[in-house]
C-alpha cells in the first residue's frame, strides 16, 4: 500500500479541488449566461481525480485531456486569467483563442491538449511516454479518459503498444457513468473498465474517485511504477459529473434520475476531504471557508480581466498553422 | 522553379534513394526514428529500410503491432515532446485507420494550441496502382491530405527526389507526408552520394516546351516525359512541370508556363472528381485566364475504385498514350 498523504499534501490536493470547483461553477455561469461563445463541458463532480493524480506530477510530465478538460488543466498549474481568456476566445488566452475550452492546453507545463475527439489523447500520451523512454528522462505520461472512451479502438491500440513498449504511462480511466447522455450499462458490457488492463498485460486498479486521498495512493503506486521503467498501469476512477454533459443544467435530455444525482452529491469529494481534514485537526471549517472565498475572488478577478482582454486580431489568423521559424 | 540535377552521376534505384534519404536523415537527427509496422525486422513490405534495423537498433528502428492510430498518435506525441519521428504507414490507403491522428491531432496542434507545438514529423508512405494490389492498395489519396490545414505533401518521382524529398521532410519542423510510388521502387536514376534535401514547395521543370504545359503529380512525370518525347517527333512541344510538392503548391512556376504556352492539361493518377487537378485548373483560371488558348484540361482516374484485373487497371491508370492524344487534342494536330 502507497503511504499516506502528508499534512501538507492535503492541503495541496484540497487547493487543487477547491480552484477546479470554483472555475468551473463561474465558467458554468459565464457559458448558461451568453458570456462566452461555444459548449463548455464542467468537470464538477471528478475534482478528486484530477487533483489526487497531478499532485504527483511535476511540470515536466505530459498529461493528455479530454473535451470535459478544465479540471485537469487547473489542477496540473493552469492559471485563471489565461484560462478564462481562452473561454472568452481572447488573444491572452493560453491558446491565443484559437483552441477554446475543448482544446484548452499549456504545453509549457505539460498539457498535450484538452482534446475534443473522444480517445484523441491516449495515443497522443502514448507518444510522450515514448519520448520520454527514449531520451531516458524519468517523466511520465498521463492520459485522461472515460469510461466511453475506452470504447474506441484508439484506446485499445494506444494501452496495447504502451504496455509492449513498458512505456511510463497511468491511464486514467475517469469513469463517471456515462458517455455523453448514453449510460455506461448501455455502452459497454462490463462494470469496471480496469478488467480491460488484463488484456494488454498491466496492472488494473480500482479506486473511489470521489475520495481524494485513495486516488492519491493508488496514483502514487501507478506513477513510481512508470518512473522506475516498469510500465503502464490501467486506473479507473469511479466518479460522477455533477453536471450535465454540456453546461451546468444542460440541453434538459432526460437520461438520468434527479435522484441518482442527489445520491453522488452526497459523496461530494470536496466534502469527503474538508470533512477529514476536521476530523484529523488539519483543517477548520472556517479556514476551509476562507480558501472558497480566496479561490472565487481570483475567479471573478480573472473573469473580469479576461472579459477586458482584446480578442486576437483577424490578421493572426494563419499565423500558426504551420511553423515558419517564428 | 529549382536547377536540374546535373552534379550527380552515381545511378541508383528509387528504392535504394529512399533507405539512403532515411538512412541519413537517422544520422543527422538522433532524435529521429523509424517507427511502423514491419519496418524493423522484416525492413518494411517494400524493403525501403532493409538494413537499417543492424545499423540503428531497436531503439530507433521500431517495429509495432498492426495499429495505425497508435503509430500515427505516437509519432504527434513524440513530436511535441522533443523528437523527430519518421512514421511509415506502409500502403497510404491505411491511412483510414488513423485519419483522426491525421486530420484533427497531427494537423491542427499547432494551430490549436495558440502556436505552442511543434511538429516536426515525417509520414513515409506509398501510393499508386499498377501492381494489380487492387482497391486497397493501389490508391493515390494525396487530395485528402491536401485538404487539411497543417500539413505539407510531397510526392516525388525521381530517385533523386525520392531522396532529398525524405531529407527535406525530416529537417522539416511541421508534419510532412511523403508519398513514395510503389511501381516506382526499381526505376533508376542520379542521386548524390551526400546529403542534400530538395526544396519542399518548389516544382521543377522536367523538360521545357512552349505549346502546353502538363502539370505532372508523381509517377505521372515519367508518363508525361514519355508523351513528351513522342510528340515531339511531329513538332508538338510540351513543357512538363513536376511540383514535387503538392501541398503548399507552386502556382507561381505554373502560371508562368501557362502564360508561356498559354494551354494547361493536369495529370494525376488519383480519380479526376475532387482530385487536385480541380485545385491546379482553378487557380491556373484565376492568375492566367487572359493567356488561355483553350480550357484547362485534367486527366486522372475514372470515378471507380481502383480495379484488380490487369488489363482493367491498366485502362484505369493515365498513361503516356492517353496523354498524347489529350495533348493532340487540345492543340487540334
Amino acid at each position: 500500500m502507497a503511504d499516506a498523504p502528508s499534512n501538507e499534501v492535503l492541503h495541496d490536493m484540497h487547493e487543487r479541488m477547491v480552484r477546479i470547483r470554483i472555475f468551473e461553477e463561474e465558467a458554468g455561469k459565464l457559458m448558461e449566461n451568453g458570456k462566452v461563445p461555444g459548449a463548455l463541458h464542467l468537470y464538477v463532480g471528478q475534482e478528486a481525480v484530477a487533483a489526487g493524480i497531478m499532485v504527483h506530477l511535476t511540470d515536466a510530465d505530459q498529461i493528455t485531456s479530454t473535451h470535459r478538460g478544465h479540471g485537469h488543466v487547473v489542477a496540473k498549474g493552469g492559471q485563471f486569467k489565461e484560462m478564462y481568456a481562452e473561454l472568452y476566445g481572447r488573444a491572452a488566452g493560453y491558446n491565443k483563442g484559437m483552441g477554446g475550452s475543448m482544446h484548452i492546453s499549456n504545453l509549457d507545463i505539460g498539457i498535450l491538449g484538452a482534446n475534443g475527439i473522444v480517445c484523441g489523447g491516449p495515443p497522443i500520451a502514448v507518444g510522450a511516454a515514448f519520448s520520454n523512454k527514449y531520451r531516458e528522462t524519468d517523466q511520465v505520461a498521463v492520459p485522461f479518459f472515460g469510461d466511453g472512451a475506452s470504447n474506441e479502438g484508439a484506446f485499445h491500440e494506444a494501452a496495447n503498444m504502451a504496455a509492449l513498449y513498458k512505456l511510463p504511462c497511468v491511464f486514467v480511466c475517469e469513469n463517471n457513468g456515462f458517455g455523453e447522455y448514453t449510460s455506461q450499462k448501455r455502452h459497454q458490457a462490463i462494470r469496471d473498465v480496469a478488467d480491460r488492463a488484463a488484456g494488454y498485460g498491466m496492472p488494473g486498479v480500482i479506486v473511489d474517485g470521489m475520495d481524494v486521498i485513495a486516488v492519491y495512493e493508488a496514483a502514487g503506486e501507478a506513477i513510481d511504477r512508470a518512473r522506475r521503467g516498469e510500465g503502464p498501469t490501467l486506473l479507473e476512477c469511479k466518479t460522477y459529473r455533477f453536471y450535465d454533459h454540456v453546461g451546468v443544467r444542460g440541453m434538459g435530455i432526460d437520461y438520468r434520475s434527479d435522484e441518482e444525482v442527489e445520491e453522488w452529491k452526497r459523496r461530494d469529494p470536496i466534502k469527503l476531504l474538508e470533512d477529514r481534514m476536521a476530523e484529523q485537526d488539519v483543517l477548520s471549517s472556517d479556514a476551509a471557508a476562507a480558501i472558497h472565498e480566496r479561490v472565487r475572488k481570483e475567479a471573478l478577478e480573472a473573469i473580469e480581466w479576461a472579459d477586458a482582454s482584446p480578442y486576437p486580431e483577424v490578421e493572426t489568423l494563419l499565423n500558426d498553422v504551420y511553423y515558419d521559424g517564428e | 522553379m529549382a536547377a536540374a540535377t546535373d552534379q550527380a552521376t552515381r545511378e541508383i534505384p528509387y528504392i535504394a534513394a529512399i533507405t539512403e534519404g532515411v538512412r541519413q536523415s537517422l544520422h543527422e537527427f538522433p532524435e529521429s526514428f523509424v517507427i511502423g509496422e514491419d519496418v524493423a525486422v522484416a525492413g518494411s513490405v517494400f524493403g525501403i529500410y532493409k538494413g537499417l534495423l543492424d545499423e540503428f537498433g531497436e531503439k530507433r528502428i521500431v517495429d509495432t503491432p498492426i495499429s495505425e492510430a497508435g503509430i500515427m498518435g505516437l509519432g504527434v506525441g513524440a513530436a511535441a515532446t522533443g523528437l523527430r519521428p519518421i512514421v511509415d504507414i506502409m500502403f497510404m490507403d491505411f491511412i483510414g485507420e488513423c485519419m483522426d491522428e491525421v486530420s484533427n491531432q497531427m494537423a491542427k496542434m499547432r494551430f490549436m494550441f495558440g502556436g505552442k507545438a511543434k511538429l516536426p514529423v515525417t509520414v513515409i508512405m506509398l501510393g499508386g496502382a499498377g501492381m494489380s494490389m487492387a482497391a486497397q492498395h493501389s490508391q493515390s489519396l494525396e487530395a485528402w491530405l491536401c485538404h487539411l490545414p497543417g500539413l505539407k505533401v510531397m510526392m516525388p518521382a525521381t530517385p533523386y527526389d525520392a531522396k532529398g524529398a525524405i531529407i527535406a521532410a525530416v529537417r522539416e519542423e511541421n508534419p510532412i507526408f511523403v508519398i513514395l510510388n510503389k511501381i516506382s521502387l526499381g526505376i533508376t536514376g542520379p542521386v548524390p552520394e551526400e546529403p542534400y534535401a530538395i526544396p519542399i514547395g518548389e516544382a521543377i521543370v522536367r523538360r521545357e516546351g512552349s505549346d502546353l504545359s502538363v502539370v505532372a503529380i508523381g509517377r505521372m512525370v515519367h508518363e508525361a516525359l514519355t508523351a513528351a518525347e513522342e510528340l515531339a517527333g511531329d513538332g508538338i512541344s510540351l513543357e512538363v512541370i513536376d511540383p514535387r510538392t503538392v501541398q503548399p503548391f507552386d502556382t507561381a512556376t505554373v502560371v508562368t508556363s501557362v502564360k508561356k504556352t498559354h494551354r494547361a492539361m493536369i495529370v494525376h493518377e488519383a480519380v479526376r472528381f475532387a482530385g487536385i487537378g480541380g485545385e491546379i485548373a482553378a487557380q491556373i483560371q484565376e492568375e492566367a485566364f487572359d493567356y488561355l488558348d483553350a480550357p484547362v484540361a485534367r486527366l486522372g482516374a475514372p470515378f471507380s475504385p481502383v480495379p484488380y484485373s490487369p488489363p482493367l487497371e491498366q485502362a484505369y491508370m493515365p498513361d503516356a498514350k492517353r496523354i498524347a492524344a489529350t495533348a493532340r487534342e487540345i492543340l487540334g494536330r
